[in-house]
């Protein structure tokens, strides 16, 4: 392998681990930099990374197959690479108070990095390892309100429940290796033959990305864990973990169980119906904002699964194209979401009653970031799921399709409550006229500007479609 | 053939206008803002009548038939090779002649509006509003493929959300809004499963390739539509009764209706235009624009459509009977003309004379819309005068209000189907094509008929008569002179338009025929509403001494009537105690507790569901842990099992 073939696979992990690097040297220096530089630092660098992610990918494996990079799988890291930079960029006004900031820079990115290594791995040890990587220095992450005693127990659930779903995961890992002798993906595919142990040790495997996904029943950590933790780290969990833990998935349904498609959709029809119902009934009660937003983001992740679900290159490009959605819709809802907590302190819905009246701006960004979610036409969110359904309908189960149609009906009463509560109810003791910096203001203007204008961007769907094709 | 450019100007000039006005409308002077959004949906207007006019006048000749255009298209998303969604113009009979009426009522509502909403603090944003919701429905109406048709029609249900939540400070009109929204939307999930399963079947989206797919039997696409059902019924059945569902959702069809009375909390002016001449026809549309498949491809969805519109019109006319409230009354005499126009599609069959009904739905939706355009515009004037919607506040007002005295007996007559005033020509073929195609679907329309000259001339006589005259009072006026206007243009299409040779135009071939009165037909059903308007005077038009309640003084007007006439007390039986108290009466009270109980129910339900399974969200790590092993072993022993 020539050198510089190897940094243009590896181009991705690169950035990421210079971005470490910086903060590494920062930190070791002892010289205390003030937040403000940090932050106009790492905004910079997250440009720099964004930008280089899109020059000359290429294609390869690395590292005796345990490591490949696909045109796909660029694209899906530069969607990542995109939301955390929105993550960063709105979430100004938390950092410039936060005491440890060159740490916390660290740990997201390695997190992030864990995150690329799982998108990238071709082998179950690599992939066990990025899952590990990705998800230990979350844990950290959510311990970062050091004051606030609730980000302690985030944390605490966190890392607990973690391990809990890694154990499982692992277990159904060693009995797939058991019972086939290889750990390499392509390897493994020809050799399932679908019987008993095989489908256990794939059920068990399903646990640890529907842990991951806040799929039903195994995401009770979720609510707790979204509303402890700093909002950043919310919005870090509920996009970009659950962003690629959608890609993961629908690269190892096709590719290493391919040949058990007739069981996995049966597995993702069953929990789908389960989240679906699970996610929209608690959203209805939710009174905090992060929670609500917890709950919302469960019901959101059922259609990607009915998406995941059609099995060939339209479901993974329409999951693909709604996750981008998503990062939009729900980092637009975060925006405003994080901004008001980290001013005020303020969280629950009943806090935002007469927000119109104070903050018109932030109010249409919330509303329409709503609507998005809600799949209200003409929002990208609407266009978004009706790719997912469409090619879930490939596969002729109206049944679920009208189910999942149903439960669009549901969420939106749901959705219609925090707006009432935003355009309508009078406020007794309105939040106060906020005000906002430039990186904040331009997150949310990215935000709407791809809320409203995606879904009538014509190629995009397209690309991801001829990026899909031959991934099957 | 129209010229493309004219069609593109007069869709975009409302959204335009929408932009300016809600971007920069607080910052406008006065009433700049409205006097510029009626300005340009003046232009628009001209600009859809030069269309419709070069459409009708110069592309006949070749075939003799009105051909379907669609003078603009663009590839809007490539699905695959074969199947893409498109954006388009579709150009047509129904559709130049839907232009033509949505900007002439929104036109009418504007000018209206000037006077009727003057120094109302958020004037701008109103007047975006309506821009924006002209914008939509011309955007629908102009669709050429029922992908884009549902993006517009999902747009039209937000701005009307927006139009009947106008008074936001008013928990009623929050409440109604809110309603409005979710029973539509409810009714539109029906009509995206629809879309889904159609396109699916057609594998295209765009209506003039559908058509040509799905109507010859023997078509690959029509046979696997066939072949492919649930529950017993064929694919495109159930895609067509899916989509009747979302239309019959936006028509206030019965079951579907309940958000239409409460939709009446928005401004007056909006209810003329959404809830009487544009959004509520929106269902009727559709079907018209699908008309060739149902008729053609599946005669079973429109069974359902002549039923369901049958039922909703004799439905909504006993209630109207028993309503007080002027708008209430009008709301449910729309959703009985809608389901006329509904039904007189149902019974249609396809060409040349066969297709009456749907010839006779276009025709009344046509006078329908002036009509009733003019009598929510008139009861706004006449709120607006008295303060009030209750008609217990209203009566002897001739005097006072003598122009929409004199246009609302113009619009009541034209709604009543008395010649030769509008309502009369549409109804009759109505009735006519009813009459051919099945006989119990034509008694209840007789039926209903009669009523409905019952109800609009009580409510008219309740207005304008039944009290001693008030005299016209110094300090309060008529309106201004933009409120005026619009009445008398408006009632001049009312009286008149009848006498458009509509079947020359319109038809659901597009070839055009010719239409007869048939006198010896026509004397049946004028008799029904004739009687139906002497009922309504015996009753209601006598002025009382006695100035108590309407509703005490119809009590001692039954007490005087019983004595005199025997036939009266047959009359009064059947309207007061038949149809009051054993119709209508069940009716609303079915209308309130069943239909609105369903829905409030199924609510409760959730609410109830969702707040027994909170226990599981205990906060307890060790509970969470449980829950994820039995879910995992949960699905092992599933799938295991259901393999071996």
């Amino acid at each position: 392998m020539i050198t510089s073939e190897l940094f243009s696979v590896l181009k991705h992990e690169f950035c990421l681990l210079a971005i470490l690097l910086v903060f590494l040297v920062l930190k070791i220096r002892e010289r205390e930099w003030k937040n403000e530089t940090l932050i106009q630092l790492m905004n910079g660098l997250l440009v720099l990374n964004f930008i280089i992610g899109w020059l000359m990918n290429s294609e390869g494996v690395l590292f005796d197959g345990m490591f490949r990079n696909t045109l796909l799988i660029a694209f899906e890291k530069n969607i990542l690479n995109f939301a955390i930079l929105i993550v960063h960029l709105q979430s100004t006004e938390w950092m410039r108070r936060h005491k440890h900031l060159p740490e916390f820079y660290m740990l997201i990115v390695s997190s992030m990095l864990g995150m690329f290594f799982l998108l990238s791995s071709a082998n179950w040890l690599m992939f066990y390892l990025a899952l590990e990587l990705s998800a230990i220095p979350l844990a950290a992450l959510c311990n970062f309100d050091l004051e606030k005693k609730a980000s302690g127990e985030a944390a605490m659930k966190m890392i607990l429940s973690s391990a809990f779903s890694s154990c499982i995961l692992l277990f159904g890992i060693s009995l797939i290796y058991g019972s086939t002798g290889t750990l390499d993906f392509g390897e493994m595919a020809g050799r399932l033959s679908a019987m008993p142990l095989q489908i256990l040790a794939f059920i068990f495997i399903f646990t640890g990305f529907a842990f991951k996904l806040s799929v039903a029943p195994f995401h009770f950590w979720t609510a707790d864990v979204y509303e402890g933790s700093p909002v950043p780290v919310t919005s870090y969990l509920s996009v970009i973990s659950k962003g690629t833990v959608v890609f993961v998935l629908s690269t190892v349904f096709y590719t290493v169980f391919g040949s058990m498609s007739g069981i996995w959709y049966d597995v993702l029809v069953v929990s789908t119906v389960i989240t679906m119902t699970i996610g929209n009934l608690f959203a209805l009660r939710q009174t905090n904002m992060k929670r609500f937003l917890a709950f919302s983001s469960i019901a959101q992740v059922a259609y990607i699964l009915i998406g995941v679900s059609a099995g060939n290159e339209q479901g993974m490009a329409s999951s693909i194209y709604f996750v981008l959605i998503y990062v939009f819709s729900n980092l637009g809802a975060f925006a405003v979401v994080s901004h008001i907590s980290a001013m005020t302190g303020k969280e629950s819905i009943s806090d935002y009653n007469g927000l119109y009246k104070t903050n018109p701006a932030l109010s249409w960004l919330l509303g329409i970031s709503l609507f998005s979610l809600a799949g209200i036409p003409p929002t990208a969110g609407f266009f978004g799921k009706l790719f997912l359904l469409g090619a879930g309908a490939g596969t002729g189960n109206w049944p679920l399709i009208i189910f999942a149609a149903l439960n669009m009906v549901v969420s939106l009463y749901y959705y219609l409550r925090v707006i009432r509560a935003v355009f309508m109810e009078p406020a007794d003791s309105a939040i106060p006229k906020l005000t906002y910096g430039i990186s904040v203001r331009l997150a949310m203007l990215i935000c709407l500007g791809g809320m409203l204008l995606l879904g009538f961007t014509t190629g995009l769907y397209e690309y991801i479609l001829s990026l899909s094709f031959g991934l099957k | 053939m129209p010229d493309t450019r004219v069609i593109l100007i007069l869709l975009f000039l409302p959204l335009l206008s929408f932009l300016i006005n809600g971007l920069f409308g607080r910052k406008l002077p006065g009433s700049l803002g409205g006097l510029l959004a009626t300005a340009t949906l003046f232009v628009s207007f001209l600009l859809s009548l030069s269309a419709a006019y070069s459409y009708f006048f110069g592309s006949v000749g070749i075939t003799g038939a009105y051909e379907t255009l669609i003078p603009f298209q663009v590839t809007w998303l490539q699905f695959s090779e074969s199947f893409s969604i498109n954006m388009g113009i579709l150009a047509d009979p129904i559709s130049m002649m839907m232009i033509v009426v949505v900007t002439f009522i929104s036109l009418m509502v504007h000018v209206f509006s000037l006077g009727y909403m003057k120094g109302e603090e958020r004037f701008a944003t109103y007047y975006s509003f309506l821009s924006l919701f002209t914008f939509s429905m011309l955007g629908l109406v102009l669709s050429s493929n029922i992908f884009q048709t549902y993006i517009f029609w999902e747009l039209v249900g937000v701005s009307s959300f927006l139009l009947i939540g106008y008074y936001y400070q008013k928990p009623s009109a929050v409440a109604a809004s809110k309603k409005a929204f979710i029973v539509t939307r409810f009714a539109d999930l029906g009509f995206l499963i629809g879309i889904l399963i159609l396109s699916y079947y057609g594998k295209s989206f765009d209506f003039v390739t559908l058509t040509e797919r799905l109507v010859p039997a023997a078509s690959t696409y029509s046979q696997a539509a066939a072949a492919a059902g649930f529950l017993g019924i064929s694919a495109l059945t159930w895609a067509l009764v899916l989509i009747f569902v979302g239309g019959a959702g936006k028509s206030a069809m019965f079951p579907l209706h309940i958000w239409l009375p409460d939709a009446m909390e928005g401004p007056t002016p909006v209810s003329a235009l959404i809830h009487a001449a544009t959004m509520v026809v929106a269902g009727v549309y559709l079907v018209a624009r699908l008309f060739p498949i149902f008729s053609l491809a599946c005669p079973g969805a429109l069974d359902v459509v002549a039923w369901t519109g049958i039922i909703s019109a004799l439905f909504a006319a006993l209630i109207a009977c028993t309503q007080t409230d002027i708008k209430r009354v009008l709301a449910y005499s729309t959703m009985s003309q809608i389901g006329y126009m509904m039904f007189a599609l149902g019974v249609s069959g396809y060409g040349a004379e066969e297709g009456l009904g749907y010839m006779a739905a276009m025709f009344h939706l046509f006078t329908h819309a002036m009509f009733k355009a003019l009598l929510f515009l008139g009861a706004g004037v006449i709120i607006h005068y008295v303060h009030s919607n209750d008609l217990k506040d209203m009566g002897g007002l001739r005097k006072a209000l003598p122009i929409t005295g004199a246009t609302f007996l113009i619009a009541c007559l034209a709604i009543a189907g008395i010649p030769p005033f509008s309502g009369f020509f549409s109804k009759e073929e109505i009735l006519l094509s009813a009459y051919n195609s099945n006989y119990t679907i034509y008694i209840i329309a007789l039926i209903t008929a009669g009523l409905t000259a019952f109800y609009m001339f009580r409510l008219y006589f309740s207005i304008f008569w039944n009290k001693p005259q008030v005299s016209a009072n110094e300090h309060k006026h008529e309106g201004t002179l933009s409120m005026l206007i619009p009445l008398l243009i408006l009632a001049v299409f009312a009286a008149f338009s009848g006498f458009i040779p509509f079947s020359s135009f319109v038809t659901s071939d597009g070839i055009p025929f010719e239409t007869h009165l048939h006198l010896e037909f026509s004397i049946l059903p004028v008799l029904l509403s004739v009687s139906g308007i002497a009922i309504a005077w015996r009753y209601y038009k006598k002025p009382s001494t006695v100035p108590a309640s309407v509703s005490q003084k119809t009590g001692s007007l039954y007490r005087t009537i019983n004595k005199k006439f025997y036939i009266d007390e047959i009359y009064l039986f059947v309207t007061k105690k038949l149809v009051f108290q054993l119709i209508a009466r069940p009716a609303a009270w079915f209308d309130k507790t069943i239909v609105d109980g369903m829905m409030n129910t199924a609510a409760a339900a959730a609410q109830v569901f969702s707040l027994s399974i909170s226990g599981l969200q205990s906060g307890k790590l060790q509970h969470y842990a449980y829950y994820f092993i039995g879910g995992a072993i949960g699905l092992a022993i599933l799938f295991i099992y259901s393999i071996a």
